[in-house]
């Protein structure tokens, strides 16, 4: 009776999987994931924008798909894989790359970002598109992108900087070679 | 910033388990499969359940099979993202699949799911909105007042049924598999639905929606589906259409069938379509065909009368009536679709 009643003042620990690292976290059951990235593990990077499933600023990697972090309750996300925008130049050095990640460096070049308020979601779902196919055509680009909006740049830009990668033969796909990334 | 109220959470491994939770907590309780209807409702405190059961580790309710009779069985917490891209689901069910690709963005699709989307809530422009957005206008019929912000000195709730895939379905003569922890019953998803913006499902507060059975389509069938939205990226439909045609082997329209959807509290099929459309041969006489889907597309203005219960101008929408049953009936007599502005 103890432990319960201790469990329920405290919530519950959960094991969450972020960026690679095992964090244990105490969280009420309707917490979401985007809540506890952000206001547990500091991870602000995820961002805040409608809180309902429109916008996709909160956009994270769930098992590699993009998820609508803010739609997703914390212990749902338990015992999958977590990938933020913090996660990918660690993840790209780590592979042997150096800097950011290409697709953080496509974004740069081509400026694809005004305000900067959707580009963490906006880069999570280019990556994950060209995580799964290296060569999109421009309609699977928008397609991909949909569900991530952006009220600057007209999209343009963005689409440039998938454009951009999907000719150099996507250099983000995870299974591509170190070596492959830097040419 | 919004965020849910607090609740209990279950997560059940199993079917009996889950059952035996909701037998418990009835009402009290809301059955949480992707979330993203639910969570962004309780978010804008249109529900307060004090515990919510999630699905996501229960086994066997996902998957899509074709059955020993050709009927195609789908699992409720089938990701719509799988239905939309299933070969089996674009080949057999068009309409469905064409459907199901067209809800919200990529991110949702994946995460929502087929029973979530057949479940989904009531939608009105007055309703979906935060609980201080709802206290500033004053309250309305679907949750905590007396009134209708629709319609001026209405009594009955016309939040608009908005889900794509329930036309589709309806179309094809699908079935529902509903359970309780003490049994299980099969229900024509025609007689699911009630013109009650409130609550338009006919589902006890302990059952759950576990499987989806289409009967084995005609070899001759045809079908496409319609819709009409703000922005061509995520939003719920305007309008939704989608069209039945089962041609014979001759090329003759034996049967059609027209359902429409985010009009009213329920979705309805258009009376007189099939007669109209029966008979008719799109391949060998298409300018007769053509007649007979204007005439349907006709019928279709005529027993529609959009209100002003979403965004935007609903006698546009009343105008979008006939064009958009007229394209989707083309298109399915094509063997395209969907019929989308972008």
């Amino acid at each position: 009776m103890l432990v319960r009643g201790l469990r329920r003042k405290i919530g519950v620990i959960l094991q969450l999987q972020v960026n690679g690292d095992v964090h244990e976290v105490d969280v009420p059951d309707h917490w979401t994931l985007l809540e506890v990235l952000r206001y547990r593990l500091g991870l602000t990077g995820s961002k805040q924008g409608c809180d309902k499933g429109d916008c996709g600023a909160c956009t994270v990697l769930l098992d590699g798909q993009p998820a609508i972090s803010c739609l997703v309750l914390a212990r749902e996300a338990e015992g999958r894989s977590v990938l933020t925008i913090e996660g990918l130049a660690p993840r790209h050095v780590a592979a042997g790359g150096c800097g950011v990640d290409p697709v953080q460096a496509a974004f740069d070049a081509s400026g694809a970002l005004q305000c900067g308020f959707c580009q963490s979601g906006m880069i999570l779902s280019a990556w994950a598109l060209l995580a799964r196919n290296p060569r999109p055509r421009p309609e699977e680009v928008r397609a991909a992108l949909a569900g991530n909006l952006c009220r600057c740049t007209g999209y343009t830009q963005i689409f440039d900087a998938v454009a951009r990668l999907a000719t150099a033969g996507a250099a983000t796909a995870p299974e591509t070679s170190p070596e492959a990334v830097r040419d | 910033m919004l965020r849910l109220p607090s609740f209990r959470l279950e997560q059940p491994d199993t079917l009996p388990q889950a059952l035996a939770l909701l037998d418990q907590a009835g009402p009290e309780a809301a059955v949480l499969a992707g979330g993203t209807d639910l969570l962004p409702n309780m978010k804008h405190e249109l529900r307060r359940p004090s515990v919510v059961i999630a699905l996501s580790r229960v086994k066997g309710l996902t998957g899509i099979a074709e059955a020993a009779d050709g009927a195609i069985e789908i699992g409720a917490m089938t990701p719509l993202a799988e239905v939309a891209q299933s070969a089996l689901v674009a080949r057999a069910l068009p309409a469905l699949a064409q459907a199901a690709a067209l809800v919200a963005g990529p991110q949702l699709r994946q995460r929502g799911t087929l029973g979530g989307n057949v479940l989904l809530d009531t939608r009105c422009q007055y309703v979906n909105q935060s609980h201080f957005w709802r206290s500033a206008l004053g309250f309305c019929l679907k949750k905590d007042g007396t009134v209708c912000h629709v319609v001026a000195g209405g009594s009955r709730c016309v939040a608009a049924a908005s889900a794509d895939t329930v036309p589709a379905l309806m179309t094809l003569g699908a079935v529902l598999e509903v359970a309780r922890h003490d049994r299980t019953r099969q229900l024509p998803i025609d007689a699911f639905f009630v013109a009650d913006g409130i609550v338009n499902r006919r589902l006890e507060p302990t059952e759950l929606l576990t499987r989806v059975r289409v009967p084995r389509p005609a070899a001759g069938h045809r079908g496409a589906y319609g819709k009409l939205r703000e922005r061509g990226s995520i939003d719920f439909p305007l309008l939704g259409v989608a069209a039945r045609l089962d041609l014979s082997e001759a090329g003759v329209v034996e049967h059609a069938d027209l359902v429409l959807t985010s009009l009213a509290a329920a979705p309805r099929r258009v009376a007189g379509a099939a007669d109209a459309l029966r008979g008719s041969a799109p391949g060998h006489a298409p300018a007769e065909f053509e007649t007979a889907v204007r005439r349907v597309a006709e019928l279709a203005r005529r027993q529609c009368r959009p209100l002003p219960n979403l965004p935007g101008d609903h006698e546009w929408r009343g105008e979008m009536v006939p064009v958009y049953a007229r394209r989707t009936l083309l298109a399915a007599a094509a063997g395209q679709g969907p019929v989308h502005h972008v």
